[in-house]
């Protein structure tokens, strides 16, 4: 009688159910009768049969486990999709008007506000996206990366990241010795506005600044993305893919069909040393330069408006190259160092990372530039006296509302020496200068390790240093921005070869010097001269109020085998001092602290300086970073972070108002609630043309 | 009460099985279980124990009603789709790969071809991507997102009125309404596809890239295919844009000159282009009578629609043939049904009338291109329309039947492909003659003011709504047109639109070129009133599909329902040819690309460029690659590698290879110069046109 019992599939064969009707009359022998009663039934109506065999045998249902699972499944997937229909039916201003609900009516976007007070697309804009944020696309690739041609490799989804790892590794780096693309591989920037305006889905960088812009009128023939391949050394983007021309040749363009108005260039992040570089370029002489003459900068350019522009670098590409650990910029923080570091899957990712980021001459441009006179010695830097306000609480966390409290009890007791960017030991950070033994590292040995041969295929420059190397590195205990390149030369010569062809970090003594034609001082500020272009204006937007990398502890890795022998000591911490998990923070916009960002804008272009002959203005305008009100914001509309401050309704404000004509003085001047004015003034740097014959300056 | 029991289990048992309501046949049922049932209730209680057993589950409220069941199935499904899905992804990529022929690319890689020459891609109509950069509340939230194109149409059906007020142009002025600006999607994925997975240049820019091109050496060049070619420049500086880029792309590869790569509409706005780039500044781009001889190398235009397309004449006419084959996906029998009420038809016309750009594709030349009343220049054609499904096949057919067919064509029903729209068939077919002789100039509008329905016809306005009943019957009274009095009967029909496109395009055959009205920009997109400029070293390439049955003129009826705001006109899909005659549902076919007849697209390459001629002072040499359409063999191959429709060409392996070895250097003569399958050269010789 089981059989009885059991629930039968519906989409079960008829033939089954004859089988199980058989078996039926086999044990209800009582039934025959009936079953006869059907039997003629058959033949008067055949058609009927399956369906009254169907009902005929008195099956009761019993669930199996497996009917319920899948009974649930259906559930889920009908209301599933009930929703999503009733979500794609649903007006598209719905989700606005909740957030309006619950928040109270949202502020007007700056471009909408703007469109009512009658501002109207006027000069032509150009952005020039920073380091990591461009989206790259693979031209040509090995066999591993079919299918994905045209397809993002960085920015989009990053799905094949996780699909095929070490794949995207290999396209993803540069050749080793050249900087350039690797036999077989071709990987493009991706061109036009797409570009840049997501990182990834949902994650903005222009997006909302392009979005207002066309409020008040923008459009594409007034908006250009300058697209460029960010891994390559700025020299070399204009060597293999002629984008420096490009981009002198879109915005020609762009001041020829737009009346003759003088575009407005709207660099961000390391773009913004990009940017500096093309405009000498662009001026130079034609084999190594674009060949524009000498005016074409004031011909073309009405405004520079540098978004968190890292001038004179930041101390976080330092900790990247060195140890692969703080990400360039805060965007690549999604890859976790922490997640990364576990050796559960044997990738040993954080090497391949480090290899393949080694292989980008670009993240050399972001090394702290102008060595000790900027950054500071052993024992003094400009940043001296920080308060640190944060107490303990999360980084990005409410300190603004204390920090004004806070700030004029500042601890005398121990400050910080910000200008060892690197040290050994939280000791030797915090130790009077006179205390510390060092030996110099630069002549030492770097023996052979016996790891060499065993580190599979993972090959960074510290397997050829050998223990010895290792041990010399630790032994001169604390590193200023000088003795920095130094050690970077020391622990990666290769790199640093192919790095000081294109970028320098020095501070010129005389600029007249015929070696400063060189294109690698091009994108150094305190190695060039600005063009002599006296209507131009340059601001220099950025956040401040997030704390900021600024120096690291470092300790020796436990395990020096294979893997690399630095990291940062994330056990240090010292409330007084700024120092938490190993790193010295001052303020910022959490990737580039607010000296490399407002320095040259205070102080080393402000009025006539040799840097700037022609006394170009410039301006500072900071914005204070406060955290989203509540989750509904997203990232913010008063961020003052590193990339979400693109979404920061102030500075698009300024932004537009530059790009329909205000001048600098319009906008209100500096606006600044740092204390980069103070910091700049301990900087001592001669700004006078040093001539003697020209003394009258 | 067991029998209530079993009732009720039955009930069920219906249920689940057929989820329909006991009916008539289950309570007959019923009644010989009762009787059953009382048998086993006074036999034994072994029953009496499966009763009870029976009650057990009954108890538990799991009753197997529709819903469960249907849970069930989708679950079932979902789960099994989930386990597919998941196995899916674990397979290695490879595996998965269908094995894919070998393009030309990799071939000619292997062969040593490498990038050379920078191209430069030119879209053609409708297969361009728009995107919204300002719009109505209605569109809100769809900034910069695509409304034309590239991803799918989701929009289209979510908003359709709003998607159609958005794409529409001002009616008088042919540029954006107020309010609303709609701009074309620059670069490559403008129009590498136009719908997920259907290609237009895809593969073209996938097979150049294996021999080295890149964003630097290749360009598209997107234009707002709605405008007028000169109102491209106006509003959006699409030209110059395109002339900064060429300029660029020479400089920075070497000073290599640009291969030109238009593709149907796209054709003839790069005609427009080369005479725009050589005007001085007001009207013109200013690069001087040199210009083209120095940037440019080969201009291969990709089904050309030089002498325009009759298709454009039924989309303007009554909204019915599409202009390029595929918006026929918006097939006309699911508009045309009024069950929505939404007139789509007409606010489909209405939008498309907005589009100067149209107006550039018609029939170009009058008659003595296109044929007179009596004779036309494909005369003589055959079809073969005896494998039903006209897009496939009737090839192959045609070719062996054409020797025998050929012989005896002169039957009855030969095509005057010169009537380009007649009504009724004895007016397609009769004599000229015999026709009454209406004199189609003096169309005389009776008064808009005795229009009754003016009133009553609600907001999809047409320029028919303006229309008499009178007149409209006085245009079919007319009984035939031919291309020349077909452009008085639209500007009949639609004085407004064809006032304002008429400053932009010109339809007819300059007598004398040096005429100085010749200079005026409306003659530039019309390669029968332009020179083509100097230089000598240029190469001009026609490369069209042949082989499949194209509209070339049609068989039009008064539309039964005369209410308003319907569009009065429409094709006689009744009409048919017998067999061996064109004629198909009201629509006459010649041989082409399904989209432009052989003649538009070859007749300049193989006679009026000829040589030096009139039209081409310099010599410019001119070569025709045909290609045979072959139907793909297989549902592998998709749209095929080896098709000569319009659009599908563009993944014809054989053009592409022209292309790329075009690219990398290679002259006309090196790829074989001329290939020919069609009559086009007969065709041509019958054209009397001075040169």
């Amino acid at each position: 009688m089981s059989s009885l019992r059991r629930r039968k599939p519906i989409n079960e064969s008829s033939d089954s159910k004859h089988n199980e009707e058989e078996e039926d009359e086999d044990h209800d022998d009582v039934d025959a009768d009936g079953d006869d009663d059907v039997n003629g039934k058959n033949k008067k109506t055949p058609s009927k049969i399956k369906k009254k065999r169907g009902e005929k045998p008195p099956k009761q249902p019993k669930w199996s486990c497996m009917d319920t699972c899948c009974w649930f499944i259906g559930c889920i997937c009908i209301t599933w999709w009930l929703l999503l229909f009733l979500y794609n039916a649903m007006p598209a201003s719905f989700p606005q008007y909740v957030t309006e609900a619950i928040t109270g009516p949202l502020p007007d976007p700056p471009g909408v506000k703007l469109k009512k007070e009658g501002l109207e697309a006027k000069h032509p804009v150009v952005f020039v996206p920073g380091i990591v944020t461009g989206g790259l696309e693979l031209w040509e690739g090995r066999e591993c990366a079919e299918g994905l041609f045209r397809k993002r490799l960085w920015g989009g989804t990053f799905g094949e990241v996780y699909k095929r790892p070490l794949c995207w590794v290999e396209h993803m780096s540069l050749d080793n010795e050249t900087g350039l693309d690797p036999c077989g591989i071709r990987v493009r920037p991706v061109s036009g506005l797409v570009a840049a305006d997501y990182f990834a889905p949902g994650y903005f960088v222009w997006a909302v600044l392009i979005a207002n812009l066309a409020r008040i009128g923008y459009e594409d023939k007034t908006m250009y993305m300058a697209a460029y391949d960010w891994r390559l050394s700025f020299q070399n983007t204009e060597v293999r893919d002629q984008t420096l021309s490009r981009i002198k040749s879109n915005i020609e363009l762009l001041v020829a069909t737009n009346g003759g108005r003088k575009v407005v260039v709207i660099p961000h992040s390391m773009g913004v040393l990009y940017f500096l570089h093309f405009m000498k370029w662009v001026e130079a002489p034609a084999p190594m330069g674009g060949g524009g003459g000498p005016d074409w900068c004031s011909k073309h350019i009405k405004a520079v408006v540098n978004i968190g522009g890292p001038f004179l670098g930041v101390p976080k590409a330092i900790a990247g190259l060195f140890s692969a650990e703080a990400k360039d910029i805060a965007v690549a923080r999604a890859l976790a160092p922490g997640f990364l570091d576990n050796d559960i899957f044997q990738f040993q990712t954080l090497q391949h990372v480090m290899r393949m980021s080694r292989t980008w001459d670009s993240t050399m441009s972001m090394i702290p530039r102008g060595g000790n006179t900027i950054w500071g010695g052993l024992d003094w830097s400009p940043e001296e006296g920080n308060s640190c306000a944060k107490k303990g609480e999360k980084k990005n966390e409410t300190q603004i509302a204390d920090q004004a409290g806070s700030e004029n009890a500042v601890c005398k007791a121990k400050s910080a020496n910000y200008g060892r960017i690197i040290s050994f030991g939280k000791d030797v950070a915090e130790a009077p200068s006179s205390d510390i033994e060092r030996i110099d590292f630069r002549g030492a040995i770097k023996g052979h390790s016996a790891a060499n041969t065993t580190c599979r295929d993972v090959w960074t420059e510290y397997h050829d240093m050998g223990f010895a190397g290792i041990k010399a590195v630790a032994e001169y205990k604390t590193y200023t921005a000088d003795s920095l390149v130094d050690l970077l030369h020391f622990v990666a010569p290769k790199m640093m070869a192919r790095g000081t062809a294109h970028f320098s970090y020095g501070v010129a003594d005389n600029l007249d010097d015929p070696q400063y034609k060189h294109y690698k001082y091009w994108s150094n500020p305190l190695e060039t001269r600005l063009p002599n272009a006296p209507d131009m204006e340059i601001y220099s937007l950025y956040g401040v109020g997030l704390p900021t990398e600024r120096a690291y502890v470092y300790k020796l890795s436990p395990h020096a085998e294979c893997s690399i022998p630095f990291k940062i000591d994330t056990s240090a911490d010292d409330e007084d001092t700024c120092l938490r998990d190993g790193v010295y923070s001052v303020d910022g916009d959490e990737t580039v602290p607010v000296l490399s960002a407002g320095f040259m804008c205070a102080k080393g272009w402000r009025g006539k300086t040799r840097f700037n002959p022609s006394g170009i203005r410039t301006y500072i305008r900071e914005y204070n970073h406060l955290p989203p009100a509540n989750l509904l914001e997203g990232r913010g509309t008063l961020s003052g972070a590193h990339v979400d401050i693109m979404g920061n309704f102030a500075l698009i404000e300024d932004v537009i108002r530059i790009a329909a004509g205000a001048s600098g003085e319009e906008l209100g001047g500096d606006q600044v609630y740092s204390k980069i004015f103070n910091w700049s003034e301990k900087i001592n740097l001669r700004l006078d043309e040093e001539i003697p014959v020209h003394s009258s300056r | 009460m067991a029998s209530v029991l079993r009732f009720r289990k039955l009930c069920y048992v219906e249920s689940a099985v057929k989820c329909t309501s006991v009916g008539y046949e289950s309570f007959e049922i019923d009644e010989k279980l009762d009787e059953k049932e009382e048998d086993v209730l006074s036999a034994n209680h072994f029953a009496l124990e499966i009763n009870k057993k029976r009650k057990q589950p009954k108890r538990q409220p799991k009753e197997w009603r529709c819903l469960d069941s249907c849970c069930w199935i989708i679950g079932y499904l979902c789960t099994t789709w989930w386990l597919l899905l998941f196995c899916y992804h674990c397979l290695p990529v490879t595996l998965l790969r269908v094995p894919e022929l070998p393009g030309p690319g990799v071939r000619l890689k292997r062969e040593g071809l490498t990038a050379l020459h920078p191209v430069v891609l030119v879209p053609g109509i409708v297969t361009g991507g728009l995107e919204l950069w300002e719009g109505r509340p209605c569109a809100d939230g769809l900034f910069r997102k695509r409304l034309w194109g590239g991803g799918s149409f989701t929009q289209i059906f979510k908003r359709p009125l709003c998607l159609l007020e958005h794409l529409s142009l001002h009616y008088e002025t042919g540029l954006d309404p107020q309010g609303i600006r709609v701009r074309a999607v620059p670069g490559l994925v403008g129009a590498d596809y136009f719908a997920p997975g259907y290609f237009v240049w895809a593969v073209l820019i996938e097979n150049l890239a294996k021999i080295g091109y890149e964003g630097k050496n290749l360009h598209m060049a997107a234009y707002d295919w709605r405008l007028s070619f000169q109102n491209t420049e106006i509003r959006d500086h699409a030209l110059t844009r395109l002339k900064s880029k060429i300029e660029l792309m020479y400089i920075s590869n070497g000073y290599k000159k640009v291969v030109a790569v238009p593709h149907s509409m796209g054709v003839i706005y790069f005609l427009h282009f080369l005479k725009w780039v050589e005007t001085p500044p007001p009207m013109g781009g200013g690069g001087g009578p040199g210009w083209c001889a120095k940037h440019i190398k080969a201009v291969m235009n990709i089904g050309p629609a030089f002498l325009g397309v009759p298709k454009a004449v039924s989309n303007l006419f009554s909204a019915e043939g599409k202009d390029v084959s595929y918006i026929r996906a918006m097939a006309p029998g699911v508009f045309d049904s009024e069950i929505l009420g939404l007139q789509t038809f007409e606010r489909v016309m209405r939008m498309a009338r907005t589009w100067d750009s149209i107006v550039s594709l018609l029939p170009k030349g009058g008659e003595v291109i296109w044929g007179n009343m009596d004779r036309s220049p494909e005369e003589g054609h055959v079809c073969d329309f005896s494998k039903k499904s006209h897009s496939k096949t009737s090839l192959t057919t045609n070719n062996i039947n054409n020797s025998d067919v050929k012989r005896g064509f002169l039957v009855k029903d030969l095509a005057n492909y010169g009537r380009i729209i007649s009504f009724g068939k004895p007016a397609s077919v009769l004599h000229s003659s015999k026709l009454p002789t209406a004199d189609s100039k003096e169309f005389s509008r009776t008064s808009t003011s005795e229009n009754f329905n003016n009133f009553s016809c609600g907001e999809a306005w047409t320029e028919y709504d303006e229309m008499s009943r009178q007149s409209i019957q006085n245009v079919a009274a007319d009984k035939a047109y031919t291309t020349t009095t077909l452009l008085d009967l639209l500007r009949f029909v639609a004085p407004k639109m064809m006032r304002r496109a008429e400053a932009h395009f010109s339809h007819g055959i300059a007598e004398n070129l040096d005429d100085p009205k010749y200079n005026h920009y409306k003659y530039w997109s019309n390669p029968l009133e332009t020179k083509l400029s100097d230089a000598p070293d240029m190469e001009i390439y026609c490369m069209y599909g042949v082989g499949i049955p194209t509209e070339r003129s049609y068989v039009y009826k008064l539309s039964p329902n005369s209410r308003c705001k319907s569009i009065p006109y429409q094709i006689d899909n009744s009409v048919h040819g017998e067999d061996g005659s064109c004629l198909k549902g009201g629509v006459y076919f010649a041989d082409g690309d399904e989209s432009v007849p052989v003649l538009s697209a070859g007749f300049m390459c193989a006679k009026g460029w000829r040589g030096r001629t009139r039209f081409n002072p310099s010599g410019i040499a001119t070569y025709i690659r045909e290609y045979r359409h072959k139907p793909p063999t297989s549902l592998m191959e998709g749209r095929g590698i080896e098709s000569g429709s319009h659009v599908d060409i563009m993944g014809n392996f054989a053009l592409i290879e022209d292309i790329m070895r075009v690219a990398a250097g290679a002259t006309g003569d090196e790829i074989g110069g001329d290939q020919i399958h069609s009559d086009i050269i007969k065709m041509s010789e019958r054209i009397n046109l001075g040169l």
